[in-house]
């Protein structure tokens, strides 16, 4: 199961390199920066989900003496309507435009309408009220099947359908319906013994990273811009100001802050415009940071989803055909991940007979954000549920089910490109061969507990991208390294690590940190699973630079041919004709400025070969049948890594992806009232697990190295979140004899299914 | 807005000293006055931990505590629990263990941790786990946050 190569410092468990200030206080987030003279802005924002906005007077506000700074919609620049890649989102720029600011309508709760900035927060907030706004109450659509009805209200009365069913001409809440078709679905359904077709609902959850949205913007007088934030990328913070704001790049620096967790909901920038906005204004540096409420009702939570699933077999259990039919909830504005979902929510099996139609749809809500494999989760829950009650239907074992289709290297995908090298066959192996699989679960003595097993696979693409990494060596033997990817988990160590490997130091020796985006090369964001693969190859060119360097410098050193110096694995250096004289790394490195100056290397790249993940989770859950609440028992996951660098911090993102997972199966919700209000905007009531709510997460790590990554690495971040819901919901009807088709499976749900009355 | 009024108390051993108005939250106090940013805000209304400190010999949520209200006490924040002798074996039991992410839950978890394991040095995994079921993690799905802090309890059992 081990990646074919043995490494040095690779692999290993070093203690990260940003620990120390991490569990002392040490480490700057962005809310922790104070700078002089700094004023505090806060936002006005819609208490409606779906209103024009008559009038907004804000004469009252910018009256007050301790305000200093009011904008509107106005204040923003007019924009081109033109999409921005953000690495795992595509956003259309005037729609980014009136997310930040509304003009005309606001189109959900907390829709910003007015900013404004002064002396202290409570002031700030205070002031909010002195603005006066005049709305006309329109009625709110909440649901992407009455949002699709021909008399629904219409967000935006300029939106046409794109894609199939485009061309009636008129306005739409159906952003773009698309499909993915191979083969005959007809032909495939008819070769079936069993065909089973169901429908699925998910509701909107958020990422409920533990740190608030950030930014603080400062403006000279000659119109250089900073901003500290916490992001999962300083140069997409950057180029989205730039295109908000209209300010040339160049003259924004963005320095990135520790950043609080993101999950993808921190690659759209949301106060940073209003901050920089009010920072020119005011001439003052613009300090804004959200409240819980306002992440939950105003950030990118991810779509609440509609999906109809039918799929046949035959009784020796081959897959014959799949229709899925997914709609997505894209918010106010286009661009759910429902693309991703229609990608991912067939990959793990083997067919020839597909049709997969995607449905993005506009309705009064946030604008949904990327979270942890974007779309795939509520797509799998669907797939690997219809799959599930197949395997049960014909008779056959769920692994063996899964392994019987499995697709591997040269396979093509439901929607269509050929898989290169993957580990899903492997880690099916692994899932059967687990001591978890393979224990039995004893029922509980309790009668009003029923206990269950189930097993779930996902896919998820993985990202590559642009990355930068600078290394210089210091005089005593030690190096600096400098990366662009925003650390939000670890990953700067794994970076460190990859240096020390290169350059045959310990991992303590490498000093890693991560660049504003003037001192270091463009890196796209820490997004796609795309972070230690990408900066990670970047981080090993810019070693080998290193490494041929302190080569050229020992060699001169020694008087010898660069050609004739050995680099040992100690980090020495010898030269044959030279049996005597044998130099350090250190030593090379203390002689630097004399033999040619500072020894310096860097790489930028873009990577490919990003090499897909495939997970497989099992869970046992306890069912109260009197309450219809679940426990969940046991939870296993287990998943191809490629190469892991730094395991614990890969065996990291797989248990907290399943306890994600895990809250999202059960717990977490939006609860909207008819008007479109969300009644739960606090952690009390938007219920994510708590140490009393998971098991230990047990790992199976399986290494199927990535050929295409010097590492083998490929992306470890978002696949474990993409198979837990399915698992729970097979697990509770082997526990109950009842079927699950809506998350979360609250105890609210559970029970009426119990009860037959859903 | 009320009149702004001192509030004296001891902060990781210091007299430490805020000119705030009433309404102004412990946690307001620590970061906006003395800039003690180790202690994080995650909600304000003491759902997730975040901002957890140990306010004389209980350990509160700093965002539900008026600063005014601490005139006297004694608060210890995560900037106070390394010694002369370096870590406390809470965090370097975290640093080891790998219990951590992203980092902003941590300086609540570790104020959290020292508390429980000061009032039961041996505690279960339940325990352990009802006791800290105030202080949410996103990032780590609680794992290896256990297994730092029973591992720290083992530390703190041996060097007595």
């Amino acid at each position: 199961m081990a990646a074919d190569k043995q490494y040095r410092v690779v692999g290993t468990r070093p203690i990260r390199h940003d620990g120390v200030d991490k569990v002392t206080g040490e480490a700057r987030y962005g809310a922790d920066i104070h700078l002089p003279g700094m004023l505090h802005g806060k936002v006005l924002r819609s208490p409606h989900a779906h209103a024009r906005i008559l009038r907004i007077d804000t004469s009252k506000a910018e009256a007050h003496p301790d305000v200093k700074a009011v904008i509107t919609g106005v204040d923003l620049p007019q924009v081109a309507d033109k999409v921005q890649d953000l690495g795992e989102m595509v956003v259309n720029l005037k729609d980014e435009s009136n997310r930040i600011l509304a003009t005309g309508k606001v189109l959900y709760e907390g829709h910003p309408v007015a900013a404004l900035a002064a002396a202290d927060p409570h002031t700030a907030e205070e002031a909010l009220k002195l603005i006066d706004v005049e709305y006309e109450p329109l009625q709110p659509v909440l649901d992407v099947r009455k949002a699709m009805e021909p008399d629904a209200p219409i967000l935006n009365p300029n939106q046409r359908t794109s894609g199939i069913g485009a061309g009636d001409g008129k306005p739409s809440n159906l952003a773009r319906h698309f499909r993915h078709e191979r083969g005959d679905i007809e032909r495939g359904f008819a070769e079936a013994d069993a065909v089973i077709e169901r429908e699925f609902i998910t509701s909107m959850i958020h990422q409920g990273y533990i740190e608030l949205q950030n930014g603080t913007a400062h403006i000279t007088p000659d119109g250089r811009l900073t901003i500290w934030c916490s992001s999962q990328g300083a140069f997409s913070i950057r180029d989205q100001v730039a295109n908000i704001c209209n300010i040339p790049l160049s003259m924004i620096k963005v320095v990135p802050m520790e950043i609080g967790g993101g999950f993808g909901g921190k690659t759209g920038v949301y106060l940073e415009p209003l901050a920089a906005l009010l920072a020119k204004k005011s001439r003052k540096p613009v300090k804004m940071t959200m409240t819980r409420a306002e992440v939950l009702t105003a950030t990118g939570p991810t779509s609440g989803s509609y999906i109809k699933c039918k799929i046949g077999a035959k009784k020796d259990g081959t897959l014959t055909a799949a229709h899925v039919e997914l709609y997505y909830e894209a918010g106010a504005f286009p661009g759910s991940p429902v693309g991703a979902a229609s990608g991912t929510c067939l990959a793990p099996f083997k067919l020839d007979n597909v049709r997969i139609d995607g449905y993005d749809i506009v309705v009064n809500k946030p604008k949904t954000g990327a979270y942890r494999a974007p779309g795939a989760t509520n797509a799998a829950f669907a797939t690997e549920g219809v799959v599930s009650e197949l395997a049960d239907q014909i008779g056959m074992d769920p692994i063996e089910f899964r392994q019987k289709n499995a697709v591997q290297q040269g396979d093509r995908r439901a929607d269509g490109p050929l898989f290169s090298k993957i580990g899903h066959v492997e880690t099916l192996e692994a899932t059967a061969e687990s001591p978890h699989w393979n224990e039995p679960l004893e029922p509980s003595s309790d009668p009003a507990k029923k206990r269950g097993r189930g097993v779930a696979s996902g896919f998820w693409f993985n990202g590559a991208g642009a990355a930068t990494a600078s290394i210089s060596v210091f005089a005593d033997g030690t190096v600096s390294l400098i990366e662009g990817s925003a650390d939000i988990g670890g990953h700067r160590a794994s970076c460190a690590m990859i240096a020390a490997e290169v350059l045959c130091l310990n991992a303590e020796d490498v000093k890693p940190q991560v660049g504003d985006t003037d001192s270091i090369g463009y890196t796209s964001v820490t997004g796609g699973s795309s972070a230690t693969h990408k900066t990670g190859w970047a981080t090993h060119e810019a070693a080998l630079k290193v490494k041929a360097e302190v080569v050229n410098r020992a060699a001169k050193m020694l008087e010898v041919d660069p050609d004739e110096i050995e680099y040992h694995d100690d980090a020495t250096l010898s030269a044959a004709s030279k049996p005597d004289a044998k130099l350090t790394f250190a030593q090379v490195a203390a002689r630097a400025n004399s033999t040619g100056g500072p020894i310096v290397g860097e790489a930028g790249l873009s990577t490919g070969g990003a090499g897909n993940a495939f997970g497989t989770t099992i869970v046992d859950v306890e069912v109260d049948v009197e309450t219809g609440k679940v426990d969940i028992l046991r939870c296993t996951t287990v998943q191809d890594v490629g190469k892991a660098i730094h395991p614990s911090y890969v065996e990291g993102q797989m248990q907290g992806g399943a306890v994600q997972g895990i809250g999202w199966a059960l717990s977490e919700e939006y609860v909207y009232s008819g008007e479109g209000r969300l009644l739960n905007a606090s952690l009390l009531d938007y219920r994510m697990p708590t140490t009393l709510d998971a098991p230990l997460i047990e790992t199976i790590m399986v290494e199927v190295a990535n050929p295409a990554h010097p590492y083998g690495v490929r992306g470890v971040g978002e696949v474990p979140i993409v198979p837990p819901v399915a698992a729970i919901a097979e697990a509770i009807y082997n526990a109950t004899g009842v079927r699950m088709y809506q998350a979360p499976m609250n105890p609210a749900y559970v029970l009426s299914r119990i009860q037959g009355k859903a | 807005m009320a009149e702004k009024r001192r509030v004296q108390f001891i902060v990781n051993g210091d007299k430490a000293e805020v000119y705030c108005s009433p309404r102004e939250s412990l946690l307001e106090a620590l970061r906006d006055h003395l800039y003690l940013t180790g202690t994080k805000e995650g909600c304000n209304n003491g759902n997730c931990g975040a901002c957890t400190v140990q306010l004389n010999d209980r350990i509160v949520d700093s965002c539900l505590v008026l600063a005014v209200e601490c005139e006297g006490d004694e608060v210890l924040t995560v900037e106070g629990l390394a010694g002369e002798n370096g870590l406390h074996p809470v965090q370097q039991a975290f640093l080891e263990h790998a219990a951590l992410q992203c980092g902003v839950c941590t300086p609540g978890f570790l104020v959290a941790s020292k508390a429980l394991l000061d009032a039961n040095p041996n505690p279960t995994e339940h325990e352990l786990r009802y006791f800290l079921a105030g202080n949410l993690c996103r990032c780590t799905g609680y794992d290896k946050i256990v297994h730092a802090v029973m591992a720290a309890a083992q530390t703190i059992q041996e060097n007595e």
